[in-house]
């Protein structure tokens, strides 16, 4: 089956310091890619790019065997959502409103909503969990109902490839897990390609099928998440000393972070 | 949770279903204001200190029955144009409040933030002290100050042809900083009757209205409208941010040149005519946005409208209040409108600017 989306030799820079060079990769269809890497190492830019927010000045990027940039915007739209890591609304946009908005690239020049938009709103919305709130005002919501809300407007936009930026990074335990879940069963039930950056190294590793490890702008290493995170791939692109074993349950890989206090020292 | 103890101590506007928006509900809202504007227009018209009766006003104003010359003088060449000029002022002011909340995602922003106010009124001032008529020569010269003063605060803010919204904020109020210092020096080097006018002009004075304003401010702001009504659903989502909005496929940067200068022309406009009046941009698109909820579609035209009734209330107010005197409009909006906003500041403010 041919990839959702390929890129070759993809190159970026904002000012004078390239900071994306020569990046190669496809997205399987069906598969949650885990982007991970330091801080600056340009996870944000690669997905701004994906979404042709920022145009490339080198290399290709093709979206359905297409290149990215024969689409129009409200194309691309319709194809690549976006869950951003926080969205903050200055004034009290109802839930059902904000999940409605998704549907923003699908409308024509009439500028309402029609009963078939609704139903697609509501259904992402029981997807997603979040019907109950449908009243709500979004500023109101806790962090993780709030992520459940963006990811329902992702859902209603109907595209078939969703990036998420580090959506979890606010999150306690428990409603990280809850996201991931939600992810995972939406990408089996709906046929989704997810890209998801995140942070947290081991419980990404329990629901990617491949990850991807960004160093200075550049792929360091892709496969499958036993494949990439290893005590050595992780310790020499993070430059701090880890540890990497199996976790118990799950048989993925499992990272801890070892203190640079020295061995054998031990908090008085 | 925090959300729901704001709940009980903040009773929730009885209108707002969350249930989104339709035409219909534009619509019957729509006719709804229209209705609540032709009653103060109508009742506006019989005020005043020659009196002329309500009933008269609608037998005359539905096509029955005639007003003697006195009357008729009265109510179609003195208050009329007052009126639907007080009108335009507060639509066009009232709108500008409410995109301008939007572009920068300001819940205090208000048409006059990027110094139109006081680009407006050093050119009027200038105007008045070379002696400049109030018909043309004093208009003429404030609307090129305010659209001097926004094509400088935005040239100096757009860097790589990107509008950033916390340095055009940070440039309009040194400008305005900046052109205020020169007002109070023509202020305080002027002592004759010029004074007055100066006064006058600052606090925002419709005694002056003439149907040739109308004329020429109404198509403009019909075409700007139109154009930033276009714009709602963009604005809906610019509020949710902008990287939000440029992945959905809206323009950002277009948006936001074409309501700005769009903005700025109309109340560059009709603050040359009116003078300065504060506190109509905020606080209409407020009151608008807890009953009817922040929905632009919504939004746009209820601030709009109900901008227009609240001006031509206020400037009934501020010729009858004190009649035979008059005061400046600008002082009855700012009389209302401060102890207002404290209030409503007070009560629901961290619902604006909580995240």
């Amino acid at each position: 089956m041919d990839p959702e989306l390929i890129l070759r030799g993809v190159f970026f820079r904002y000012e004078q310091q390239w900071c994306l060079r020569g990046i190669d990769f496809e997205l399987r269809k069906g598969e949650i890619l885990g982007l991970i890497g330091p801080n600056g190492s340009g996870k944000s830019t690669l997905l701004k790019i994906i979404d042709g927010v920022l145009k490339i000045p080198k290399g290709e990027i093709l979206l359905r065997n297409k290149p990215l940039s024969t689409y129009k915007r409200g194309d691309i739209a319709r194809q690549i959502a976006m869950v951003p890591q926080e969205s903050t609304f200055r004034f009290p946009f109802s839930v059902f409103e904000v999940v409605i908005m998704g549907r923003f690239p699908h409308l024509g020049l009439f500028p309402f909503e029609g009963e078939e938009d609704v139903k697609i709103a509501r259904q992402s919305m029981r997807l997603t969990h979040t019907l109950d709130l449908a009243k709500r005002s979004i500023n109101e919501l806790s962090g993780g109902e709030k992520q459940r809300v963006l990811i329902a407007r992702a859902l209603t936009q109907r595209a078939h490839i969703i990036l998420l930026d580090e959506p979890t990074s606010f999150l306690d335990i428990r409603h990280k897990v809850e996201i991931f879940d939600l992810i995972s069963s939406l990408t089996l039930t709906q046929g989704l390609s997810v890209i998801i950056v995140s942070h947290d190294i081991s419980l990404a590793a329990q629901y990617c099928h491949r990850m991807l490890l960004l160093d200075k702008g550049g792929v360091y290493k892709i496969g499958e998440p036993a494949e990439v995170i290893t005590a050595d791939t992780i310790s020499t692109v993070y430059e701090c000393p880890v540890l990497v074993d199996k976790n118990p349950i799950s048989k993925t890989p499992r990272l801890t972070v070892l203190s640079r206090r020295g061995e054998g020292e031990t908090l008085a | 949770m925090r959300g729901s103890e704001d709940q009980t101590r903040r009773p929730r506007p009885a209108k707002r279903d969350g249930q989104g928006i339709t035409l219909v509900k534009v619509v019957i809202t729509g006719l709804i204001l229209l209705g609540i504007l032709i009653i103060i227009i109508l009742i506006s018209l019989s005020l005043g200190p020659a009196k002329v009766s309500l009933r008269d006003i609608l037998a005359w104003s539905i096509g029955h029955g005639a007003l003697d010359q006195q009357a008729w003088m009265i109510i179609y060449k003195i208050r009329l144009p007052r009126i639907l000029l007080a009108g335009l002022v507060g639509f066009s002011l009232s709108l500008g409040g409410v995109v301008f909340q939007a572009l920068l995602r300001n819940p205090l922003a208000e048409p006059f933030i990027l110094g139109i106010s006081s680009g407006a009124a050093v050119g009027a001032i200038i105007g008045i002290v070379f002696g400049f008529g109030f018909h043309l020569g004093v208009p003429l010269l404030s609307f090129m100050g305010a659209l001097f003063t926004v094509l400088l605060v935005i040239g100096i803010s757009s860097r790589q042809g990107g509008l950033e919204s916390a340095t055009l904020l940070l440039t309009g109020v040194i400008v305005n900083a900046f052109f205020t210092a020169v007002i109070m020096f023509f202020i305080a080097t002027t002592s004759d009757s010029r004074l007055h006018s100066m006064l006058f002009w600052l606090y925002g004075d419709l005694s002056q209205s003439k149907y040739i304003q109308l004329s020429i401010s109404l198509p403009l702001i019909l075409i700007v409208s139109g154009i930033i009504y276009f714009f709602s659903r963009h604005l809906n989502l610019i509020v949710g941010g902008e990287d939000t909005a440029l992945q959905m496929g809206v323009e950002v940067e277009l948006v936001k040149w074409v309501s700005f200068l769009g903005i700025s022309l109309i109340t560059g406009v009709v603050i040359s005519f009116s003078g300065i009046i504060g506190f109509v941009g905020l606080i209409v698109p407020h009151i608008m946005r807890m009953l009817l909820g922040p929905d632009h579609r919504l939004l746009i035209p209820a601030s709009a409208i109900g901008g227009a009734c609240f001006l031509i209330a206020a400037d009934t107010l501020a010729r009858t209040i004190i009649s035979p005197s008059e005061l400046p409009v600008g002082v009855v909006t700012a009389f209302l409108g401060a102890p207002f906003f404290i209030y409503l500041l007070k009560q629901r403010g961290s619902q604006w600017t909580q995240s």
